[in-house]
C-alpha cells in the first residue's frame, strides 16, 4: 500500500488499450484524407493543364473553326439562361411546396407521401429527366427543343434540393413565433409572410444558390431538350437566345469537346472544365459564406 | 365585485382530448365582465388547454378533438365565421415570453397592421399606450428600433402583454405569465393588471397560488381536466372551502 | 374597411390553395415522370416487346439491319458491375469517414471537413468524366498494361468518389442520431474508442448507415455523364476489372439522339428508363424506410 504512485499507472492492458486509440484515429484519418485528396489534386491538375488557355478573351469569344478554336462564350452565355430559367421555375414551387409541408401539412400518411415524392424526385437519375423533359415538355407540350423546355427539365430536378434546404429553414423558426402570431389574430400566410420566411431567408438562399450549382453543372437532362452541340451567336450580346431556341452549354460543351471532336488544342477542353468547375465551386462557396454569415446575425 | 351583467365567456361540458388522453373532462364555467378570474391547479391539471380553446389556437393542435361549447359575449367561439377577429378580441400571453424577431416597435405595431390598420400616427399612439400599460415604456422609449428577442427575460413578458393589449382586446388572458421573471418584475406586471382590472377582463391562469389570491375576484381550482370549485377568492382560500380537495392544494397539503 | 377584408380573405384562400398545390407538385412531378416516360415506350412495350429476349440475352443490336436484339442483359452486368466496385470503395471509405468526422475529431476541423466534402459533391458529373478519360485513362492504361483505360476499374473509381459525398453526409447524420448516452456509458465502462465505435456506435447506427449505403448505390446506378465517358463503350458482359463496359444510362445517352423519334429502338430506350426509374425508386424507398425507423425510435 506504500507504492501510492504506481496506482494511477498504465497496466500492460491499458497501454494496449490506448495503442488501439491511435491506430483507429489513424485509420480513420487516413480513410478521411483519401476523401479530400482527390478534391485538391483533380483541381489542381485541371488547372495546371488549363492554364496557358486561361484569359477574358477566353471567356469573351465563342468557338471557331469547328470548335478546335476561339473561346466559350455561346455556351457560358447558354448556360446562364438555363440556369437562371430553371431558378426563376423552380424557386417559388420549391419554397412554398416547403412551406405546405412544414406550416400546412399535418404528419398524416398524406404528408409522409409528398415526403416520399420528394425523396425519389432527388434519386431519379438524370437521364431518366431527361427522358421524361422530351417526352413531357419538347414533344407533348410542344415547346421543341428549347431553352424553355430544357429550363423545365432543369428546374424540376433541381426542385429537391430547394425544397430540403427550405424545409430545414422553415424548421429552425420556433414553434412559439407562430403561436404568438396566432394569439393575436393574425393569419396563417401573415404569420408565414411576416415572421416565418424573413426568418428563414439564410436557409432559403443557401438552398436557391446550391440549384444554381446543380444546374450549372448538369449534362444529361439537357442534352436531348435543349442543349445542341454547336450553335452560332451574335457575338458581344446579351440577349443573343430567345426562348425558343436551342442553345450552347458549357457541361454539354465539354462533353462535345473531349469525346466528339477530333485534334483540339490539349488545353482547349481543360479550360472548359476548370471554368465550369470554379464556376461551381465558387457558387458553392456562396452558400457557405450566406449560411455562415447569416447564422451569426440570427435574431434571436 | 359581483355584477349582475351577462358572463363575457361562458364555457359548458367541455371535453378535450388530444388523441387518447383527455385533457378536460367536463368543465362548465363563466367569467364575468371586468373581473379577474383566477385558475390554479397543478401542472397538467388543463388550464393551458381552456385557454386555447377559448380563442381557438386549439385548432393548430394536431390531434386535438373538443366537444361541448365556449361562447364568447354569447358567441359560440366555433361558429365564429372570422376566426382572427375573435382572437383579436382576446389578449393571450405566453408561459414563456416570446419577442418577435422584429423591432420593439414593429412588436407592438404588428397586430393592428395585420388587422389593417396602416396609419403612422395611429400605430405609433398605439404602441406608445399599450408600451406604458405594460410598464415598458419608459425603459425602452428610446430604442424602440432595437430588437425585441434582445430584451431581458422580464422586459420581454412585457412586451408580450404589450403586444396582447395591441389589438384592444376585451379579454386577456395570461398563462403562468411569472414563470420565467424574477418577483421583482412580477409585482411590477402584477400592479399593471389592477390597473387594466377596471377596463378589460383578464382570465389569470397562475402556478403561484399566492398570485391569485392578491389578484383575483373569482378563484377556479382544476384538477386532472376537472373543474373541482369555482367560487370567490376569499371562500377558496378560507379555512372551509366547498371541496376537501381544494384546501389541501391552497395548503400545499399536495400538488 | 370589409372591403379589404374581404378582399384580404380571398387573398389568404388564393394563397394556401396555391401552397397546396406546390405541396402536391412532388408527388405530381413523380408520377409525371414515371406517366410520360412510360407513355412514351408503352407503343412498343405493348406490341412487339419480347420480355425474355430484354432480360435475358446480352445482344444489344438495336440499330442491325438483318438481326435486331434488344437485349440488356449486358447493359445491367455493366451498370451492376461498375455500381459493385464503386460500392467495394466508397462504402467502407464513407463510413470510416463518416465516423472520424463524427467521434474523432475537433469541430473545426469537422467543419472543414464537411465543407470539402460538401465541396466534392459539388462537382459536375460530366467533370467526372472528363477526369476519367484524362486523367486515369492513360493512369489505367501504364499501371495496368491495359489496352484501353476506359473500363471497370475507371469508373468505379470515378462512381466511388461521386458517391462517398453522400454516404459521408447520411452516415454523419446517423452517428450523430445515437444518443450520447451510449457513448458515456460505454466509455465508463472503459472500453476503447475502437470497441465503442465496433460495438456500439455501429450497431445503434445500422438503419442509417445501411440507408446511406443504398443511397450511395442509388446515386451509382443512375450516375450518366461520367461513365458515359469513363467506362468505355462494349456492350458485353465484363470478365475482369479491365473490360470495357457500357451501362444503362450511359446506352440512352449515347443512342437517344441517333434513335429516330418513336422508332422502336427509340422506344425501347424509354422502357430502358422506366427500369431505370423503378430500380431507383426501390432503393430509395428502402433508404427512406430505414431513415423513418430512426425517427421512430
Amino acid at each position: 500500500m506504500n507504492d501510492h504512485h504506481a496506482v494511477f499507472q498504465a497496466t500492460p492492458l491499458t497501454r494496449r488499450k490506448q495503442c488501439s486509440e491511435v491506430i483507429a484515429m489513424v485509420v480513420f484519418l487516413l480513410m478521411t484524407s483519401l476523401i479530400v485528396l482527390p478534391l485538391l489534386l483533380i483541381v489542381g491538375y485541371l488547372v495546371y493543364q488549363a492554364w496557358p488557355i486561361l484569359s477574358l478573351d477566353f471567356l469573351l469569344t465563342s468557338p471557331k473553326h469547328g470548335m478546335r478554336a476561339g473561346g466559350i462564350w455561346s455556351p457560358l452565355l447558354g448556360t446562364v439562361y438555363l440556369v437562371v430559367l430553371s431558378l426563376v421555375i423552380a424557386t417559388p414551387i420549391g419554397v412554398l411546396a416547403a412551406v405546405f409541408l412544414n406550416e400546412y401539412a399535418r404528419d398524416n400518411w398524406f404528408t409522409r407521401i409528398v415526403n416520399l415524392a420528394v425523396i425519389n424526385l432527388a434519386g431519379v437519375p438524370s437521364i431518366v429527366h431527361a427522358l421524361f423533359g422530351l417526352g413531357a415538355f419538347v414533344l407533348f407540350a410542344g415547346l421543341g427543343k428549347s431553352i424553355l423546355a430544357a429550363s423545365l427539365t432543369l428546374a424540376i430536378m433541381t426542385l429537391p434540393v430547394i425544397i430540403a434546404s427550405t424545409n430545414e429553414a422553415l424548421a429552425a423558426v420556433p414553434m412559439a413565433f407562430r403561436e404568438a402570431c396566432w394569439n393575436v389574430g393574425a393569419t396563417r400566410w401573415q404569420t408565414i409572410r411576416h415572421i416565418v420566411l424573413p426568418n428563414s431567408m439564410s436557409g432559403i438562399l443557401t438552398g436557391v444558390i446550391l440549384q444554381v450549382s446543380r444546374a450549372a453543372g448538369e449534362t444529361a437532362p439537357i442534352m436531348f431538350t435543349g442543349a445542341v452541340f454547336f450553335k452560332a451567336i451574335r457575338e458581344g450580346h446579351l440577349f443573343a437566345y430567345g426562348l425558343f431556341d436551342q442553345c450552347m452549354a458549357l457541361s454539354m460543351h465539354l462533353f462535345t469537346i473531349s469525346t466528339q471532336v477530333p485534334d483540339v488544342p490539349k488545353a482547349l477542353p481543360y479550360g472548359i472544365a476548370v471554368v465550369l468547375l470554379s464556376t461551381v465551386l465558387a457558387v458553392n462557396a456562396l452558400a457557405i459564406i450566406v449560411r455562415v454569415y447569416l447564422r451569426s446575425r440570427k435574431k434571436w | 365585485m359581483v355584477t349582475s351583467a351577462p358572463p363575457i365567456v361562458e364555457v359548458a361540458e367541455l371535453h378535450v382530448r388530444y388523441g387518447r388522453c383527455a385533457a378536460l373532462k367536463g368543465i362548465t364555467l363563466d367569467v364575468r365582465r371586468n373581473e379577474i378570474l383566477g385558475i390554479i391547479g397543478p401542472a397538467q391539471s388543463g388550464k393551458t388547454t381552456l385557454l386555447k380553446t377559448i380563442n381557438r389556437t386549439i385548432d393548430d393542435v394536431p390531434g386535438a378533438v373538443v366537444t361541448g361549447t365556449v361562447k364568447v359575449e354569447g358567441k359560440d367561439v366555433r361558429q365564429v365565421e372570422d376566426v382572427f377577429a375573435l382572437r383579436r378580441k382576446i389578449g393571450m400571453v405566453a408561459p414563456l415570453p416570446v419577442g418577435l424577431p422584429l423591432s420593439i416597435f414593429d412588436n407592438v405595431a404588428f397586430a393592428p397592421r395585420m388587422a389593417g390598420v396602416r396609419n403612422r400616427r395611429e400605430l405609433a399612439e398605439r404602441v406608445e399606450r399599450c408600451l406604458r400599460q405594460a410598464a415598458l415604456w419608459d425603459e425602452v422609449k428610446d430604442r424602440l428600433d432595437s430588437l425585441g428577442t434582445k430584451l431581458s427575460g422580464g422586459q420581454q413578458q412585457r412586451l408580450t402583454i404589450a403586444r396582447a393589449l395591441s389589438h384592444d382586446p376585451e379579454i386577456l388572458c395570461l398563462d403562468e405569465f411569472s414563470i420565467a421573471i424574477d418577483p421583482v418584475t412580477t409585482m411590477r406586471i402584477e400592479d399593471v393588471l389592477k390597473e387594466l382590472r377596471t377596463r378589460i377582463t383578464i382570465i389569470l391562469v397562475t402556478n403561484l397560488i399566492q398570485q391569485a389570491r392578491r389578484l383575483a375576484g373569482r378563484t377556479a381550482f382544476l384538477l386532472n381536466g376537472e373543474l373541482v370549485e369555482l367560487g370567490r377568492t376569499e371562500v377558496i382560500f378560507s379555512d372551509n372551502p366547498a371541496n376537501r380537495k381544494t384546501y389541501e392544494y391552497v395548503n400545499g397539503i399536495f400538488g | 374597411m370589409l372591403i379589404r377584408r374581404r378582399w384580404e380573405a380571398l387573398t389568404e384562400v388564393a394563397i394556401e390553395l396555391l401552397i397546396r398545390l406546390c405541396g402536391i407538385s412532388a408527388i405530381l412531378f413523380v408520377f409525371g415522370i414515371f406517366f410520360f416516360v412510360f407513355r412514351e415506350g408503352s407503343g412498343f412495350l405493348f406490341h412487339g416487346f419480347k420480355f425474355l429476349e430484354f432480360f435475358g440475352s446480352t445482344e444489344w443490336y438495336p440499330t442491325s439491319q438483318s438481326h435486331v436484339r434488344y437485349g440488356v442483359l449486358a447493359l445491367i452486368a455493366g451498370t451492376a458491375s461498375v455500381t459493385a466496385l464503386a460500392m467495394l470503395i466508397a462504402v467502407p471509405f464513407g463510413i470510416g469517414a463518416a465516423i472520424f468526422i463524427s467521434e474523432f475529431c475537433g469541430s473545426r476541423l469537422k467543419e472543414t471537413l464537411k465543407i470539402t466534402i460538401e465541396m466534392l459533391a459539388a462537382i459536375p458529373s460530366v467533370v467526372w468524366g472528363f477526369i476519367g478519360l484524362t486523367l486515369m485513362n492513360p493512369l489505367i492504361m501504364k499501371l495496368f498494361g491495359a489496352p484501353i483505360g476506359l473500363n471497370v476499374l475507371n469508373g468505379g473509381l470515378i462512381l466511388a468518389l461521386m458517391s462517398l459525398p453522400i454516404i459521408v453526409s447520411v452516415g454523419e447524420d446517423a452517428l450523430k442520431a445515437v444518443p450520447d448516452s451510449y457513448r458515456e456509458a460505454a466509455l465508463a465502462l472503459g472500453v476503447t474508442r475502437w470497441q465503442l465505435v465496433y460495438r456500439v456506435l455501429l450497431p445503434a447506427a445500422k438503419n442509417g448507415l445501411l440507408a446511406a449505403v443504398l443511397l450511395g448505390v442509388g446515386r451509382a446506378v443512375g450516375e450518366t455523364m461520367a461513365v458515359l465517358m469513363a467506362t468505355g463503350h462494349a456492350v458485353k458482359i465484363p470478365a475482369s476489372l479491365l473490360d470495357s463496359v457500357r451501362t444503362l444510362t450511359a446506352t440512352i445517352a449515347a443512342e437517344l439522339g441517333e434513335a429516330p423519334v418513336h422508332s422502336e429502338h427509340y422506344q425501347v430506350l424509354f422502357i430502358i428508363g422506366i427500369l431505370l426509374f423503378m430500380i431507383t425508386f426501390v432503393v430509395n424507398l428502402t433508404a427512406y424506410l430505414f431513415v423513418r425507423g430512426i425517427r421512430g425510435k
